[in-house]
């Protein structure tokens, strides 16, 4: 029977026991070889050591020092951005942890920034959930608590509440992050899956496909080499821009999981619309293109971690297409498609060769053809 | 993208297109019935749904998808024993990606992965006898399928294991062979077909005198067909041609890839390691003669089937399900009485909806878009 050890949230622990001031053996004179032990989650010196020499340090913030058993966090301050508070939670469970263009840390706040962002929500706190599998190197660890640190200054949140766990080797794949979110949704927006209108533009902001085919190869099982990085950007400061030229945006999503064919099929649905979307204008770059007809994959279906997609009336699409590409996160915005009365609750592609197909739900993942 | 973007030119598609519409008019039987063009190999219904092909053709062509999926026509008897090896302790099978989603009549091996067993996923059967080489302590298995195309890759893995005295590594052999089946469909009474696509992949290892008692015997056209967009249209228009010329010939469409002999070393490869079984059961299909080849006898070390036991019971199809008649194209995938309701890629009780390469999974992913809605005022002859 695996043994999964239930150890108490970083405050219970440590605010009883103030830190040591005695030379500390978790940060001594080298972290290279050290590594987790189950006495890291066993609610002990070893856990208040990680809590309080990396975790609390590093996160760096007013409300997490106070290491109570919750994040207290006034009502006023969040009221000044908007009306209505917006709460989300995602699991990282990324393997290889480290990929080109980021890693599981950056992943698990830029996932959930942008889970929130796409309602319209200003994030702000974050909290975060470590499952760790005896053994992992502390070293490691620390780099990857501070890329979150790194992605959460970037994206102006705040990691204000956390839990450690650590398990027997084998009964987790390395390390496993929860992020948990909490937002505030601007006065006045309405995003929903629902609302896309017939006539309706498609927009998204950039290149798909591009984390799928760099997680994919950074696994090193597949013999190619391509340079692509993973595209996990925070997208909130995008939406907010969004929102100032347009404020009446009828859906809007973040294309992670199962791809942007994925969102399409969630509006089209949600909102009993057909989309119509046109290969030739699909942003997809060439190295991600090749490794998809190498390895039989189809670029629709591939994860992003950085990607929107938007669904606005169309009289106001090219004025918001522009001042997308005037944004960092938004500078190879595309209009990809749009919104068609039937067949209802279906997207299809035009295809650049000129026929059309239907663009469906993947019924699992995409598994790469015999022959 | 270089080589690629150029067999996917619309410009030169739409030569092509009004290029058939003019020959569809002078081929004999138009308008009295569809002209039937068979697609022999699963890559092409792949293409033909990705693309929309289908749609962008005249009304009065109509494509029927044959059998050349190996995923698709593998028995759900052979399925259940491939779990049953996969499920021994001491083994790691090893597969092509989309044969794992393929049920027997218990479970698939994305299944039996869940429930514990070893299954991993490789790109060629080289990655496998890798896992072999770093895995002594384990028996690795690899789930041989395909037609002629992959059958040579295998051979030259057992010919290497061979080679290195590798102890640990096996094929369970469900390789199959193109031409008897084809001319059991030929010889099926409820069949009318006009001309082929011959499969490309498959021609590059055979080459193209295998195919010439279709011309001859049985008068009907065939082309070796290529899988790009422009390499089906194409080859669709040589067929028309030779129909409207009332000629009967093999024609290579795919000649940067096939050969007129086929490859050599690949054949020679083929013949070392393998030999043809009595019979070989098709999902779908049935029994046919000469359609399967298993592990010579000098080489059992590395067959499966001699190394382990296997259960090999015989499991019937699924009463309702047509398979069979759409694979010899006798009705639609859409015509079938369990299409898209008792059988979806979610729950596919035949074999065809199965992998993206079977009709049904292509029809109901990519093809069943009312007429209307896509092109209002469709262009007809």
């Amino acid at each position: 029977m695996k043994v999964r050890l239930n150890n108490m949230s970083h405050r219970s622990l440590t605010s009883s026991q103030p830190a040591s001031s005695r030379a500390n053996p978790l940060f001594g004179s080298t972290i290279k070889d050290q590594r987790i032990t189950l006495a890291h989650g066993s609610g002990g010196k070893a856990m208040r050591d990680l809590i309080q020499n990396l975790l609390v340090p590093t996160f760096n913030n007013p409300i997490l020092e106070k290491l109570e058993d919750q994040a207290t966090i006034p009502l006023k301050e969040l009221l000044q951005h908007g009306d209505r508070l917006a709460f989300t939670t995602d699991s990282y469970v990324v393997d290889p942890l480290f990929f080109p263009g980021g890693n599981i840390g950056e992943l698990a706040v830029n996932g959930t920034v942008n889970d929130l962002a796409v309602s319209g929500t200003r994030p702000l706190f974050l909290s975060c959930g470590l499952v760790i599998e005896e053994g992992f190197s502390l070293e490691t660890l620390t780099q990857i608590v501070q890329s979150m640190k790194h992605a959460a200054d970037g994206a102006g949140v705040s990691i204000v509440t956390g839990d450690t766990k650590v398990v027997e080797k084998g009964s987790a794949d390395k390390l496993f992050i929860n992020t948990a979110g909490i937002g505030v949704i601007r006065e006045g927006v309405s995003i929903a899956a629902t609302k896309a209108q017939l006539g309706d533009a498609i927009i998204t902001n950039g290149f798909i496909g591009d984390h799928g085919v760099a997680i994919l190869l950074a696994r090193n099982e597949l013999a190619l080499e391509a340079n692509v990085q993973s595209d996990t950007q925070p997208v909130h400061d995008l939406v907010s821009h969004m929102l100032d030229v347009c404020s009446h945006i009828h859906c809007l999503r973040d294309a992670t999981r199962g791809g942007l064919a994925t969102v399409l099929n969630e509006f089209a649905s949600a909102s009993n619309v057909s989309i119509l979307i046109k290969e030739p204008n699909l942003p997809i770059r060439e190295s991600v293109r090749g490794a998809c007809e190498i390895l039989g994959l189809d670029p629709l279906y591939l994860a992003n971690e950085g990607k929107i997609v938007v669904a606005v009336p169309s009289e106001n699409a090219h004025e918001l297409v522009d001042a997308m590409r005037q944004h960092p996160m938004g500078k190879d915005s595309a209009i990809i498609g749009s919104v068609k009365a039937s067949p209802a609750g279906t997207v299809m592609l035009s295809t650049t060769f000129g026929g059309t197909r239907i663009v469906d739900t993947l019924v699992g993942d995409q598994l790469p053809r015999i022959c | 993208m270089k080589f690629v973007d150029e067999f996917r030119d619309p410009h030169k598609a739409q030569v092509l297109l009004q290029e058939i519409q003019g020959l569809v008019k002078r081929i004999p039987i138009c308008g009295e019935r569809p002209i039937w063009i068979m697609e022999v190999c699963g890559g092409h219904t792949h293409t033909i749904f990705r693309y929309g092909i289908n749609k962008m053709l005249p009304k009065e062509v109509e494509f029927i998808h044959g059998p050349g999926c190996p995923v698709c026509v593998l028995p759900r008897g052979r399925v259940d024993d491939c779990v049953a090896l996969a499920e021994r302790n001491e083994v790691i099978m090893t597969t092509f990606g989309d044969a794992m989603r393929v049920t027997g009549s218990k479970k698939s091996l994305l299944q039996a992965k869940a429930d514990g067993a070893d299954v991993r996923m490789v790109y060629s059967p080289l990655d496998a006898l890798n896992l072999a080489r770093v895995n002594r302590d384990k028996e690795v298995v690899f789930f041989g399928l395909g037609f002629e195309t992959t059958m040579p890759s295998t051979a030259l893995t057992i010919l290497q294991a061979s080679q290195e005295g590798i102890k640990n590594f096996s094929i369970f052999c469900n390789h199959i062979t193109i031409i008897p089946t084809i001319k059991a469909i030929l010889d099926s009474p409820d069949l009318q077909l006009d001309g082929f696509l011959g499969p490309g992949h498959v021609s590059m290892v055979i080459g193209l005198e295998p195919y010439t008692f279709i011309a001859n015997h049985y008068r009907k056209p065939i082309t070796i067909a290529g899988f790009e967009p422009l390499d089906i249209l194409q080859s669709v228009w040589m067929v028309l041609k030779q129909l409207s010329e009332r000629r009967c010939e093999v024609e290579n469409q795919y000649k940067r890839i096939v050969p007129p002999y086929g490859n050599s070393q690949a054949l020679q490869a083929i013949q070392e390691v393998f030999e043809l079984r009595e019979f070989f059961e098709w999902r779908g299909l049935g029994s046919i003669d000469h359609s399967g080849v298993r592990v010579r006898e000098e080489f059992s070390a590395f067959d499966a089937e001699q190394k382990f036991p296997i259960p090999n019971l015989k499991i019937a199809d699924p009463t309702s399900c047509q398979c069979g008649e759409v694979l010899k194209g006798v009705i639609k995938p859409s015509q079938c009485k369990v299409f898209g309701t008792a059988c979806t890629p979610q729950n596919p009780l035949g074999a065809l909806m199965v992998s993206t390469e079977g009709a049904c999974a292509a029809y109901y992913n990519y093809g069943w878009i009312p007429e209307e809605d896509l092109y209002p005022a469709k262009t007809s002859v």
